[in-house]
Parts: C-alpha cells; structure tokens; sequence
C-alpha cells in the first residue's frame, strides 16, 4: 500500500490532504472533528486584523441540477478574536501532533505588526504559517491580502520581513487575480519563503437575482466581487501550479506547493500532484459534503498509486509536468480523427450538430442504406417508437476531412463511444518553432504557407 | 389531527393516476435531458412536437416558452400529455431507453400544460381575420385540432357538436384516471378563445343539413369519430352494456352508474382495458375480460395490459361468448365456448375457431362489451368514399367531395386510433384547407 505521508518544508503529515484556510477550519472543535475523520492538516482560517462580518456571505454558481460547480464568498479572515484562536491553536496542536497545522495570517502592512503575529503563533507550537496574499475582496480594500499579493515588490517586503523573525517554515499563498502568477512566486522564491501555496480565490460575481436586479448574494441591496472556488476553477489552478512548476526560477529553487483550487476528488488531487503540488488544500469539496469525504480521497489516491507503482507521494510529484509545453513545441504533424464507435452510439446526434454548427462540418448522418441524409428528412407522416428509432440515421465522421479538433469527442454522452485515433503522419514531423527558423517566410506570407502546405501534402479543411 | 391523519379523507378511486410533477421534479427531470439533436422523440411523437426544445425551456425555468413549443405543434397538448401512450411513442425512442430510464417526456409536457392553464395564460393566439367561413363537424380531438389551427390562420371557424359538451372522447371516452373532464373542457375553452364559434346539441342532418352547410361555409371538416359499441350478435346481446357509454357514465354520472359485483368485460382493446378498471374501482368484486384470441393478438398497449393485470382484474383467453344468460331480465351470467388459433384472417390475425362441446359458464351479474366501434355513419349518409367503412381522403384529408376533408377516427383504416393521431390529422387538415383557400388562382385554373 501506496505512503500517502508528505513532509513539506519539513512540515510532516500522514497524508497530503489538508483543510484550506477557509470556513472549515474556523475553529478548534471543527479542526478536531476533521482531524478525528483523517484529515491530514489543516490550515487554520486566517487570523490578524479585527474584522466584522456579513449575512449572506456565499454565493453559488450552479449548472442544471449540479449545486455548487462554483462558490463565492466576501466572508473576511476570522471574526472570533485572536486570543481564542491562538489557544484552539496550541490546544488542538497538542492533541494532534502527527497533524500538520499551519496558521494563516493577514495583518497590517508594517514590519512590527508581522513580527507580533509571526511570534503569537510560533508559540501555540503550530507548524508553519501560511501569508495570506490572497484574499479578494474586503481585506485588500485595507492593503492586505490579494493588495500584496499583486504587487511582486510588497510579496517579497512583507515576506522578508516574517522571514526575519520566523522559525518555522513559512508559506506564501498566492492570489490568480494577477496577469502572471510567477512573479509574485518569485518574490517569494527572493525573499527566502519555505513553500508557495496556489491558487487563493478568484474575484467573481456569481449572479443577478432577475426578479429584484439585486447582486447575488444581496447584502441588503449591495453586493459586489468575491472570491471564487470550487470544482469550476480547477482548470485555472492547474494552469497556475504548472506555471510555477516549468518556471526556472521557481523550479530551482525546489520550494514545495501546496496546490488548491477545486479538488473534490482523488483523481483531482493526482492531478495536483502530477503536475508539482506536494500537499493538497480542500475548501468546497468539504463545504459541500462535509469532512467525511477524506475517506475516499486517501483510499482513492492510495489506491491509484499502487495501481500505478507509486509507494511515495514524492514519486508522483511533478511527473506530468515535462508534458507542459508551448504551442511552438508542438508537433504540427500529428494527426488524429475522430472515431464514432456504432456498436455504443445512441444517436443523440450531439456530435452531428456541434461538428456542423460549431467545428469542421465533417460528421454525416448516414442511413441504413448507405446514403447520406440531412436531419429530419423523415416523412411527417412517418411516426412512432419503432419507426424513429428503426430507421435514424447513423453518425459518421468522414475521417478525410477531420482535422481533429475534438470537440465530438468532448460533447458525446456516452463514454468511450468516439475515440480520437492516431493516423500516421503524413507531413514530416515539425514544430512552429523549427519552421519559423527553417521556412521564415511561412510565418509572415500566406503565399508562402501555401507554397509550403502543397509541398508537404498539408490540406487544411 | 389532520384530515389525512384521521383518516377521514376519502380516496376517489377515480382520481387522475399520476400526480403533476413538482417544479424540483420537472427541473431534475428536465436536465436530464440530453437535449438531442433532430430528436428520434420528435420523430416519434405523431404531431412532432419539438421536445427537447420544450424540455430545454423547462430546465431554463421558461414555461411560457415551452408551453408555446408543445402547443405550437400540438394545440391538445394537456390531453396528449396525459392520454398519449407515450411508450409506444416519444419515450419509446427516447436515446436514454437503452441503458437508462427515458425521460418522462408525457409528465413534462404536462407540467408546462398545467403552467400555462394555471396562469390563465393564452399562449397561442388568433391571425387577423381572413374572409374564410369552414365548418368543423364533430368537436373531439380531430375537430378542435382543426377549428383551432384554422383560427390560427384567421379563418371563421363554426365547431358542430351534437353533444352537449365538446371534447369528444376526451371528456366522455377517455377514463378519470388518465384524463379529468376538466383539463379537456379547458381545452376546448382555449380553442373557443381562438375565435371558434362553438355550437353544441346540433346534429347534420337533424338540426342543419349538409347542403346548407355546403352553401354556408367555404370548406368543411369533418371530425365525426365512429359510432356506438357494435353488438356482440349472440343471444341476450339487449343485456349488455356499451362499453362506451359505461365510461362516459363514470365521468359524466358516476353516482347514477350501476357497477356489478361479478362483471365481463368483452374485448381486450384499450377501451375493455378501461371498462375493467372503472367496473374494478368502483367496486366490482370480480371483473373478467374475455378474448377470443390470445394475450398476443390483444390490441391493448402493452403497458396498458401491464396495469390491468396489477388491478387484479382476471384474463380469460381464446374464449368466444355464445349467449348471454339471465332470469328474468337480470343478468346471471355468460356462456362461451374455448377456441382455437387457425389461419390468420382479413385483419392479419389468427382465426379464432370455436372448440365442440366446450362450452363452460362465466358467472356475472353485469356484462360490457368492448369490441370496437361502428363505422362512421355521415360517410354513408354523404355517399362519400370510404374503404371498410373508413371515409377514404387523400394525402391533404380530402375526401371524395371537393372542399370536403375529415380526419380523425373516421378515416382511421390502418394504425392504431389515438387522440394523438387525430390531433396530427386535425391539424395538417387545416393547413391544407388555409392552401387551398388562400391558394392563389393559377392560369390552369382559368381556363
């Protein structure tokens, strides 16, 4: 069975999972109780500044009958005192010290308020603490949290200065809403920090209430931009983690990532590790179904390792990442079309009108003799379940003309009813990179391509 | 204590089989739709109805708009939500069926009916008048389908019904179970707010006479249905009810409706299926359908069969009646001889032959015989073409008089009758008589 313990920047746990920063992990009971499920570690619920909060803090972005794809929220850092904290902090650490409990902190932007909170918390024992350069909404309107985090000159100040006092490991959270995550990752790298974690929320509105016009969530008539997670914002994160990762001054400096942002499941959180993270961070996931669902993480992601040869979180970590490229890199020539599988097809003709509509209009409806048909070119009179189901046309991707784009594949219901097959090359094997330094002019002169694709069989659709 | 707790609450056991889905229900229901493109339950559906538009439009919470896609297509789309066998139909081709549940397409199409009905809403609305006149005779599903697509186009639109409610079998064929009277009463309260001029209790021949009509209007619709139960033609035939108006009877005065303990019904159509399940509700303590073929030839849906048989209500196959028995005018009971399947007849099916000296008694105090209609007597008394007593019409429901059309249960030949059916004839009646009327005159034709 598959070693799920993690020791990031020397901070250790039984397993990668750790609760983020967030709600779940607002209090000594709630960290307990999550602890006692299998909870690996958790990130305290940022602590500092005094703030006051909000009713009808969390908004939801819904998709037909699926709650929650997306979550925001204008709830601050923690509203229960910092006294109370700090002893739920040491009480909770004593308990549990194969735990990993790190502490978020938010203060004032000055070196005497960071020293303070920096010590406060060294002294209940905790293992690390986590700078929250993140937060959205509310507290960077006070130059705290995603306020730092998008100028790479304060991220690597403010850093410097908890790196001063600190002697436990300190990890820089990073906030996406910025042009590029690496830069402020690389202030981070500068100013000493132990471990990165990504991605802190997104700034969203989540909706209009079309009744009222009102903002959701309507905060007695106002509302405005919050932070956004959730299942929905798992691509950005990975995008974000792997950013970090093919970054040569981030990768050099071989500081761990804590990834987060949509993990629900165990395959979400192989995906976070394959692509560098080594301690995983779950907010929605527990927020929509509770702490329970550690269970499976461990068990799915134990499971998956020993299906894969894995005995080490470290073995996985990083692995799909050489995969990152840029498009430059890619080879030109490689070539797939899409397959539509007829013994699985129910016929929904998705495929049929994504391709015509929206792709490359190489699907066909073909009929039971062969012929091809337009849709609905049955008789009106025609009618009834034997009828419609008898004598409906069958979708077939004319393979000359694919060009591969997949989207078919994407929309169709059914699974593995249409693969994307392999065809062997026709033209040499190329990148955008090679040809540009080879064919110079392909890149500015359409005359030129032209000349270029009939010399290579290239037939573009 | 609540009522529902006291128990005091009576269950009518005629009350609509099916609750209407909840909104959570139909939403649910409705994302599950993949949402298919040029849908096989379109294909499926006889008026092709664009379903998953509709469903889509209930997942986005716009009823309004569904409602108008079902009733665009289909202007009885309440009645055909509850009475369509939809598993013979839309959700009998429903992609789903294969490997999962279909989607209960009749239920949503009920849950945007009850919207629109529910809100009052008159979803679809009369064209500016044209100078037409037609005349719609018989106001079931056919008719109204027709007089209401008519009044789409503008045309003057006077519905004949010698009933004294229109509706036709949705309000007096079509059981409590599937259909309330109400929804088809509503129904036809949407077509009359098309612009129809409905005149009931008026019988062709008796109250107008078809020369007049002729003289009156521009073109005619005739939606007439077919007759009463034909007899069984056995001895003590008087004895027996018409299955028919047994129903009508349990929508119409179900307090003044005589259900016998010991009941038969004759037939194992859709109808005998209905007849056996009022006469098994409302009290009888035995209900026997009898078949002179087997559950094979049976021309009841399947589902319709399934359901019969989980009321409780006993098959007696390849048996034929020969007598009705009785004393002194009360029925005791039925006499019927075994058969045997030989060749197969006119109609395709195996000949029923009667087995010698087989002869056994089925006790009952009350029998209904269900075995089918009588051909439309109008086509008769018209001299119109007809085919098997069917009135013969061409691919634009013209009949064999000029100006003429029917559609309907009337001209029903091939296939099987169905509200739906009627509704599709109704309406493509309508859209050939708007062509021919407000066809513009050719050279051909002057000359």
């Amino acid at each position: 069975m598959a070693d799920l313990s993690i020791d990031f920047a020397g901070i250790k746990s039984p397993n990668p999972f750790w609760l983020a920063s967030a709600p779940p992990s607002n209090s000594g009971a709630q960290v307990h109780k999550a602890f006692e499920a299998g909870w690996g570690g958790a990130v305290w619920k940022t602590i500092g500044a005094p703030v006051l909060n909000v009713s009808n803090r969390y908004g939801a972005w819904h998709y037909g009958t699926q709650k929650m794809l997306g979550i925001n929220n204008v709830e601050l850092i923690s509203d229960r005192p910092l006294e109370v904290n700090l002893q739920e902090i040491r009480d909770v650490k004593r308990f549990w010290p194969d735990r990993a409990v790190v502490v978020s902190a938010m203060v004032e932007s000055s070196p005497d308020s960071w020293s303070d909170i920096v010590r406060q918390i060294e002294d209940t024992g905790a293992d690390g603490i986590e700078l929250n350069y993140g937060c959205p909404h509310g507290m960077s309107e006070r130059g705290m949290g995603a306020a730092v985090g998008q100028v790479p000159e304060y991220c690597e100040q403010i850093t410097g200065w908890v790196k001063q006092v600190a002697r436990i490991p300190i990890i820089v959270k990073l906030t996406p809403n910025i042009t590029s995550v690496v830069y402020p990752a690389r202030a981070a790298v500068a100013a000493k920090a132990d471990g990165l974690s990504l991605i802190n929320t997104i700034n969203s509105i989540v909706g209009v209430d079309l009744d009222t016009f009102e903002v959701t969530p309507n905060i007695a008539g106002k509302g405005g931009h919050g932070g956004y997670a959730g299942p929905a914002v798992k691509p950005i994160a990975l995008n974000m983690l792997s950013a970090l990762g093919v970054d040569e001054v981030v990768a050099n400096s071989r500081l761990p990532i804590s990834g987060m942002g949509g993990i629900s499941t165990w395959k979400d959180a192989a995906e976070f590790l394959l692509l560098g993270a080594t301690s995983l961070q779950v907010c929605t996931a527990v927020m929509h179904y509770g702490f329970r669902i550690i269970e499976d993480l461990c068990d799915g992601l134990s499971n998956w390792m020993d299906a894969h040869n894995f005995a080490t979180i470290e073995q996985v970590r990083g692995k799909s990442l050489n995969r990152i490229s840029d498009f430059k890199n890619f080879d030109l020539s490689f070539r797939a079309v899409a397959r539509i599988d007829q013994t699985k097809c129910i016929k929904c003709d998705l495929c049929y009108v994504a391709c015509n509509d929206t792709a490359h209009q190489c699907i066909d409806l073909i009929a039971s003799d062969g012929r091809k048909v337009e849709p609905g070119s049955y008789d009106l009179h025609s009618n009834g379940r034997f009828e419609a189901v008898s004598t409906r046309p069958q979708p077939r991707v004319r393979e000359d003309d694919c060009v591969g784009c997949r989207l078919c594949y994407n929309v169709c219901p059914v699974e593995h009813c249409i693969e994307m097959v392999e065809l062997p090359a026709v033209a040499p094997t190329v990148t955008w990179d090679e040809l540009s330094k080879t064919h110079p002019e392909v890149t500015c002169d359409w005359e030129a391509m032209k000349r270029y694709r009939e010399e290579h069989g290239i037939h573009i659709h | 204590m609540s009522e529902l707790a006291s128990g005091s609450v009576a269950v009518d056991p005629l009350a609509e089989a099916l609750p209407p889905l909840s909104a959570h229900e139909s939403l649910v229901e409705a994302n599950r739709c993949l949402y298919c493109y040029d849908a096989p339950c379109t294909h499926a559906c006889p008026t092709h109805i664009d379903i998953p538009r509709f469903i889509k439009k209930i997942a986005t919470e716009n009823l309004l708009g569904s409602a108008r896609t079902i009733l665009e297509a289909n202007l009885l789309g309440a009645t055909c939500a509850r009475v369509c066998p939809v598993q013979e139909l839309c959700e009998g081709a429903c992609v789903l069926g294969s490997e999962h549940k279909p989607i209960m397409i009749g239920r949503l199409q009920r849950y945007a009916m009850d919207y629109a009905h529910s809100h009052e809403i008159d979803v679809i609305r009369q064209a500016t008048s044209t100078a037409f006149k037609v005349a719609v005779i018989g106001a079931g599903p056919a008719g109204l389908s027709c007089a209401g697509e008519l009044a789409r186009h503008g045309h003057r639109v006077t519905l004949f019904e010698k009933r004294s409610l229109a509706g036709g079998l949705s309000t007096y064929g079509i059981i409590v179970l599937r259909e309330p009277v109400e929804i088809a009463l509503a129904e036809v309260e949407m077509i009359r707010r098309l612009g129809v001029e409905l005149k009931t209790g008026i019988e062709i021949g008796r109250d107008v006479t078809f020369p007049e009509l002729e003289a009156n209007y521009d073109s005619i619709f005739l939606s007439c249905g077919l007759g009463a139960t034909p007899s069984v033609g056995i001895p003590g035939d008087e004895l027996c009810i018409d299955g028919l108006a047994y129903i009508e009877q349990s929508k119409i005065d179900r307090a003044g409706l005589r259900v016998g303990r010991n009941v038969v019904v004759i037939g194992a159509g859709n109808t005998a299926i209905d007849c056996a399940t009022v006469a098994k509700r409302l009290g009888a303590e035995r209900v026997t359908i009898i078949y002179r073929r087997t559950e094979k030839e049976m021309t009841a849906y399947p589902h319709e069969y399934e359901f019969i048989k989980k009321e409780g209500v006993e098959f007696r196959f390849l048996t034929q009646p020969i007598q009705v028995l009785s004393e002194a005018g009360t029925v005791t009971g039925i006499a019927c001889l075994r058969t045997e399947l030989a060749g197969v007849d006119l109609s395709g099916r195996p000949t029923p032959c009667l087995v010698p000296g087989s002869e056994f008694v089925i006790p009952a105090d009350q029998i209904v015989r269900a075995i089918g209609q009588n051909k439309p007597s109008l086509a008769r008394i018209l001299g119109l073409g007809t085919i098997g007593g069917f009135i013969t019409v061409d691919d634009d429901y013209e009949t064999s008089l000029p100006h003429v059309f029917a559609g309907g249960d009337c001209i029903r030949l091939r296939g099987a009758a169905s509200t739906v059916m009627a509704v599709e004839d109704g309406k493509l009646a309508a859209h050939a008589i708007h062509r021919k009327l407000t066809a513009k005159p050719t050279l051909a034709g002057v000359l």
